[in-house]
């Protein structure tokens, strides 16, 4: 145990993902072996993260602003709609540049053990946005795990009445990858999913 | 294959062990409680990366050390393979293979194959259905490694599905009693009753459409297992009925699906005369209708309940002699040829796949009488590798003549 204040910095920098007791140690020292400003400048982002970043009232991602900087952009298709779980998902196709429409973040995905039901994730908001019958397309994009391929069915239900055209991201081959090296689970969905090759 | 080298560091008594090995029978004996099995079982959580003996992994690792270390080198046709297990009680387990780290210590699964005979089988006859489905389960996995996947996905599905149902039913009565009644009611606004209705469903598919993995995979293996089983068992033991085995599913195909569940009384599906066996419906897609048909039909009581009431992690493998079935009416002895049955069919069916498996006979021939000893001597000896462990050199067949290890006092010594 270290004295107080040390300690506390070392407790607090512990509670970050990913972080253990010994890189909380190592990082709080780094802090303190540091340059003052540096130090001040860090504490100042800090703060100022909390206090400036929301979320975007349309789509939940982090923003700026009242909205987000994708969904202020006019030239982005708004007939098109890619549901994520996470902020982080957005940033992940954004560096694709594949996708031009807009986003919808759940912040999360349904999972029981963890008391998240449809709820506790910006559904009812999705359903808001497509009343209006602009969007045409919904792509369900949250993450290729159990919870996900759930929050995606779920949505897949409640949209259908509304005759969207509804669209999962394929799952399969690692691209520039050797097929002897996929997984069982991988490459049998690869195998369910193959498609006609056009010639 | 067969182990060619096997090293243990804070594995159960071991703070470390080297064992050479080679092809053909090994035997390690020594008095009870000196570690004969603690060696055999390190080679099995190789295979199946658990252990015959303990269904958490803490116990294996010594008193007072972090994590224990298994080492295997494999051959098989003359290639080698190093597999390198971490055992990290609580967290993870990591693996390398050939000294090289492997992201998930389930793709070393099915380098090293084998059979485990000890003398725990015997509730394969007598215990749980659970032993049972353990056993195919198990089989499927050291047949195809990527059912760990299938079975581990089928299990996460029962627990998101088996939480939602208590969500629910807190949800309905308005929080059970010893739970704070806010919770409950923070339960029903964010879940509400409709909501846990339509979320259900989704679950309902995602368990059937896993559970048909699952259920196709044993049928399958059912219907692979049975000629070898009754094969085995009438060498084992002349004289007696012949046995057969039927999986018995909580599903049912033998007429239209009606509610067995509320007829039954106690809504119990599965437990009052549902039809047995699927015949060689394997279909999958079949298979996942039928499972979902079904959890409609038990909806109601699995929402009393609080618990999913049909699907593969209920049902059963009958195993019956003549017209009998063996739990129950079995003798001691049958019971231990049935056992013995099983796990030979289950070496027969690995050895068609792909060459022989490991045998390991932890503490067996004590169990058996001289007859039966004889036998599985005779049906064992001409594998690749077979590991025996016995307490006392008479335990150990005349017809398995090879290595001899003394076990005593935590060392490991070769004397023949």
């Amino acid at each position: 145990m270290y004295e107080g204040v040390v300690q506390n910095l070392i407790d607090e920098l512990g509670m970050l993902p990913g972080v253990g007791p010994k890189s909380a140690q190592r990082i709080a020292f780094h802090l303190l072996a540091a340059d003052p400003a540096d130090v001040k400048r860090l504490a100042h982002v800090l703060l100022e993260v909390k206090a400036k970043v929301r979320f975007c009232q349309v789509c939940g991602n982090v923003a700026a602003e009242e909205q987000c900087r994708i969904c202020r952009d006019a030239r982005r298709d708004p007939h098109v709609i890619c549901v994520v779980e996470e902020s982080k998902d957005v940033v992940a196709i954004e560096k694709t540049r594949e996708f031009r429409g807009r986003y919808h973040v759940l912040g999360g995905a349904i999972s029981p053990i963890d008391g998240i039901g449809p709820d506790d994730l910006r559904v009812r908001e999705l359903m808001t946005r497509l009343a209006d019958g602009v969007v045409t397309e919904l792509i369900l994009a949250t993450d290729p795990n159990l919870e996900g391929e759930a929050t995606a069915t779920y949505l897949a239900r409640l949209v259908k009445p509304m005759g969207l055209k509804v669209t999962r991201l394929a799952s399969g081959l690692p691209v520039g990858g050797d097929l002897e090296y996929a997984d069982e689970v991988t490459l049998g969905r690869a195998f369910e999913g193959r498609r006609l090759l056009d010639v | 294959m067969h182990v060619a080298h096997l090293s243990l560091t804070d594995f159960r008594s071991y703070a470390s062990a080297e064992v050479a090995l080679e092809p053909g029978v090994t035997a390690f004996v020594g008095p009870n409680g000196q570690g004969k099995t603690n060696l055999v079982e390190a080679v099995g959580y190789v295979a199946s990366h658990s252990s015959h003996r303990v269904a958490g992994d803490a116990p294996l690792v010594r008193q007072g050390a972090a994590r224990a270390i298994v080492r295997a080198l494999i051959v098989r046709d003359d290639r080698r393979a190093l597999i390198e297990l971490e055992i990290n009680p609580g967290r993870a387990n990591r693996a390398r293979l050939n000294r090289a780290p492997i992201a998930r210590p389930r793709d070393t699964l099915g380098l090293l194959r084998s059979v485990l005979f000890a003398p725990e089988d015997l509730a394969l006859v007598k215990g749980d259905p659970a032993e049972r489905r353990r056993f195919l389960d198990d089989l499927l996995v050291a047949r195809a490694p990527r059912f760990a996947g299938v079975r581990a996905d089928y299990d996460r599905v029962l627990k998101q599905r088996g939480a939602l149902l208590r969500t629910a039913a807190a949800a309905r009565r308005g929080g059970p009693p010893g739970r704070r009644r806010a919770e409950a009611e923070a339960a029903f606004s964010a879940a509400g009753a409709g909501d846990v209705l339509s979320t259900l469903e989704v679950w309902d598919a995602h368990l059937a459409a896993h559970g048909a993995e699952l259920l196709a995979a044993r049928l399958e293996l059912v219907e692979a297992l049975r000629p070898l089983v009754a094969g085995a068992y009438a060498a084992l033991a002349p004289s007696s009925a012949a046995a057969d085995l039927v999986y018995r599913s909580t599903l049912s195909t033998g007429g239209p699906p009606d509610g067995d569940a509320d007829r039954d009384g106690d809504g119990v599906p599965g437990a009052h005369g549902l039809s047995t066996g699927l015949g060689k419906s394997v279909d999958r897609a079949v298979l996942a209708e039928l499972l979902r048909a079904r959890l409609l039909e038990v909806r109601q009581a699995e929402l009393e309940r609080s618990v999913t009431l049909v699907g593969p992690h209920r049902d059963d493998l009958l195993l019956s002699l003549g017209d009998m079935p063996a739990r129950g009416y079995a003798s001691h002895g049958e019971s231990w040829s049935f056992a013995l049955a099983l796990k030979l069919a289950a070496f027969e069916l690995l050895r068609a796949d792909d060459g022989d498996p490991v045998l390991i006979l932890d503490d067996v021939f004590a169990e058996l009488d001289s007859h039966r000893r004889r036998r599985l001597a005779e049906i064992v000896a001409p594998a690749e590798q077979v590991l025996i462990t016995a307490a006392v050199a008479e335990d150990v067949p005349a017809e398995l003549t090879g290595a001899w290890f003394d076990v005593a006092e935590g060392g490991v010594a070769r004397v023949r």
